[in-house]
């Protein structure tokens, strides 16, 4: 007798194969599943790290003195008069309040006074010029305004740009960042929460500083309406129809392996169709969020076919069943008793599907929303009509910040990307609780 | 349903009802990716100062552009192509055939491409003849054409660094290409007395001899990169002997990670090229579409806006971001004042 104890159940050699077989299994399956997570751990730590800067930005609080002999020689204060000086004619007066800040906080300096002035954005400028114009009686006096840091000085607040890469680049100098950090030691350079990334339109190469989601988020939400609009109505009843209604036979097996092939085609394909249709054909404006609304709406229609009918199909035929019996109409019988207990798997294949739609690019590149943009879009006007002023999309900014040449830009495309995440994050989100609450099982 | 189908029906009368809207209030551009970051600081500084809508800019590349360009006359269609190169007489005829009959043609300044490799490797001082011999597929030896057979820069002149070739040029849909091809490649041929070998060998056949000169090697040692100059700075970050091709307001924005080489003994900067010293430069351009003048709000002035003395002056934003500014703007100017049409039409 050893002190081991036994169990009474010898294994024999075969059993511990199976048993051994069936472990080994599981080891792959953790294996699949780790390999998985590590890849989604490194690209959500990728994208986070270098976007989460893209929420933060630099700002310069500066009293800038508004002369009356620069801005408004006419002295009538009219706007029309005023609108004549441009950005060019505003941009040396903040050279001159930050010079001024800058004796104040007794920093000496063997730069430039050009070159001190490019710590400002070069956004600055027009954000005074719109202030003055708003409130013309501060000419003449003067204004404490908090204005954008230039993108090098807001990448050495970051930590993105430092003195050695500084002495490199041709955009900024060690000099400028120790000004910078002189003034913010001073208190008059601050970096703080950025609300405009979400708000602010796209800037040009020049300003990644300004550069915010406000039209791509505005896009989006524009065409998401309209495909919600579209595609529920249409895709419900497509497949109450063809789920419901429709015959049996050779031609409704033909819908019903176009509308699975749809689902499979290219989202290129979407964008070549409604580039013909809807510009060429139809006249709709390019750039618009109606065409790109209408164009995603064809892409999304077979996935929420799909998926309604599979809802429509998974309510057992004994509610029908019981339904006809007691002598409801079939269409009562669909619409009182089916159909309710469909509907949250109808919903969240819809909201799956414009998930979906919300992360696409391709078909947009076709129709002209792959653009720079800088007006927000109107939902409505007389003369262009609903949703038919140009726009861009979230996807679609991603997009175009990765192909600029400021590396100012990659915080930017980035900071888009958690933005789009998160949306994506709340749609699928929606989705699972809807399906949790509302689904009955049979 | 009864909602649905009123949603429906409200939403494709709004549809149609745009369609027979007012004209167009906002000027819509396509074209050279090259000519974007121009052309978009050029529309941002445009609507803060006018009272028009800032214009609509897209990019996808030269070709594409003066594609849609010439697509036809009307509201659905660009106002202006950006390029990246002239329009070539094929395009034109496509115009033509569409009514697209009138253009304007517009050279706002030029562009240099440079050869820059990793900051922390090697300096490299080029000749034209370099690239050609490193890169042609083919090379003349004794009277035979010879798979290219240089595999490091030391292999090609003995005084380049003993550095594998590993070179990142842009793909075939880039403006870019053809003018590194005619630049470069071409003008390395000629140096290198290999056009004359390629000449003597095919019996004179000068087309066949200038494609022979072009066509580069297909292993990859040169790598085509269809994506845009990031993707080029991304692959030269992730191999340190690469050397790409890039335009100089791509490699002036990111002059801490790139070194720049000499090409004939001179380095590219907005001086070099504006003398004409730097033997690989461009000019650039954009195409106005002559019949939207007076039915498109802001068109005209946008495009007077871009050529003026502040924007595209040597010392306007433009030049400040990497544009060698046009020594005769003047006499652009004036051609946009007067609505010059491209050859006379």
């Amino acid at each position: 007798m050893t002190a081991r104890s036994h169990s009474l159940l010898v294994q024999d050699a075969r059993t511990r194969r199976r048993n051994a077989a069936e472990a080994r299994f599981r080891v792959y399956g953790l294996g699949a599943i780790s390999v998985a997570a590590l890849a989604l751990v490194v690209l959500l730590s990728s994208v986070v790290s270098s976007g989460i800067g893209a929420f933060r930005q630099t700002y310069i609080t500066l009293e800038i003195s508004l002369p009356e002999a620069k801005l408004d020689k006419s002295g009538t204060r009219d706007p029309e008069v005023m609108a004549k000086v441009t950005t060019f004619g505003y941009a040396p007066l903040l050279q001159d309040a930050l010079l001024r800040t800058m004796e104040q906080s007794g920093i000496t300096t063997s730069l430039s006074a050009a070159d001190v002035g490019k710590i400002i954005s070069k956004e600055a400028a027009a954000t005074l010029r719109d202030h003055v114009l708003a409130n013309p009686d501060l000419i003449g006096g003067s204004v404490t305004l908090d204005v954008l840091a230039e993108g090098r000085i807001d990448g050495y607040f970051k930590g993105r740009v430092t003195l050695e890469s500084a002495a490199l680049d041709a955009n900024t100098s060690p000099e400028a960042l120790r000004i910078a950090q002189g003034l913010a030691d001073a208190g008059v350079i601050e970096t703080r929460l950025n609300r405009r990334f979400l708000t602010a339109p796209d800037a040009s190469d020049q300003r990644p500083e300004a550069a915010g989601l406000g039209v791509a988020i505005l896009g989006s939400l524009y065409m998401m309406l309209v495909v919600l609009v579209l595609a529920l109505p249409i895709g419900v009843a497509t497949s109450i129809y063809l789920e419901e209604f429709a015959p049996r036979n050779r031609l409704s097996d033909l819908v019903e392996v176009n509308i699975s092939n749809l689902a499979a085609v290219p989202s290129i394909v979407f964008g070549i169709l409604g580039l013909a249709i809807f510009i060429n054909f139809a006249g709709l404006r390019q750039s618009s969020p109606l065409v790109g609304g209408l164009v995603l709406t064809l892409m999304t229609l077979p996935t929420i076919i799909i998926s309604s009918r599979a809802a429509l199909k998974s309510v057992p035929p004994l509610i029908r069943d019981a339904a006809l019996a007691v002598g409801a109409s079939r269409m009562q019988a669909v619409f009182h008793h089916v159909l309710p207990l469909a509907a949250p798997g109808i919903l969240t294949g819809t909201i799956i599907g414009l998930a979906q739609a919300l992360g696409e690019t391709a078909p947009l590149l076709l129709i002209g929303m792959v653009a720079f943009v800088r007006d927000y879009p109107a939902a409505y006007t007389d003369e262009a009509g609903l949703f038919a002023e140009a726009a861009t999309a979230l996807p679609v900014q991603v997009f175009n910040w990765t192909q600029r040449a400021d590396p100012g830009f990659v915080e930017r495309a980035s900071g888009a990307i958690i933005t789009l995440l998160v949306f994506l994050l709340a749609m699928n989100a929606a989705a699972i609780l809807l399906r949790r609450r509302f689904e009955r099982r049979w | 349903m009864s909602l649905a189908d009123l949603t429906v029906s409200t939403l494709a009368i709004a549809a149609l009802s745009s369609t027979t809207a007012a004209a167009r209030d906002n000027v819509q551009i396509a074209g050279s990716s090259t000519v974007l970051p121009y052309a978009s600081i050029v529309a941002e500084a445009f609507g803060e100062n006018f009272g028009f809508p800032t214009p609509v800019v897209e990019s996808g590349g030269s070709s594409a552009g003066l594609k849609r360009f010439c697509e036809g006359v009307g509201e659905h269609t660009i106002d202006i192509a950006n390029a990246s190169r002239a329009i070539k007489p094929s395009e034109i005829e496509v115009c033509a055939e569409n009514g697209v009959t009138e253009i304007i043609e517009v050279r706002i300044g030029f562009d240099g491409i440079v050869l820059a490799s990793d900051i922390d490797g090697n300096s490299f001082a080029f000749t034209p003849a370099d690239w050609y011999l490193a890169l042609a597929a083919e090379l003349p030896v004794d009277g035979t054409m010879r798979a290219n057979p240089n595999t490091t820069w030391n292999a090609v002149r003995a005084d380049l660094p003993d550095q594998p070739i590993r070179a990142f040029i842009p793909g075939t849909k880039h403006g870019t290409r053809e003018v590194f091809e005619e630049k470069i490649l071409l003008q390395g041929c000629k140096d290198s007395g290999a056009l004359d070998a390629i000449l003597q060998m095919n019996g004179r056949d000068e087309d066949a001899a200038e494609a022979s000169c072009m066509a580069v090697r297909t292993d990859d040692l040169s790598v085509d990169i269809d994506g845009d100059y990031t993707e080029t700075l991304a692959r030269i970050d992730a191999d340190a002997n690469g050397i790409g091709v890039f335009g100089l307001s791509f490699f002036e924005n990111n002059a801490d990670k790139l070194k720049v080489a000499t090409v004939s003994g001179i380095a590219p900067s907005t001086e070099t090229i504006a003398s004409g010293a730097y033997p690989v430069s461009r000019p650039l351009f954009f195409y106005i579409k002559a019949a939207h003048l007076d039915t498109i709000p802001g068109l005209q002035d946008y495009a007077a806006f871009f050529v003026s003395d502040d924007i595209a002056g040597p010392d306007g934003p433009l030049a400040d971001y990497g544009l060698v500014s046009d020594p005769e703007l003047a006499e652009i100017q004036e051609t946009v004042a007067n609505r010059t049409l491209l050859g006379g039409m």
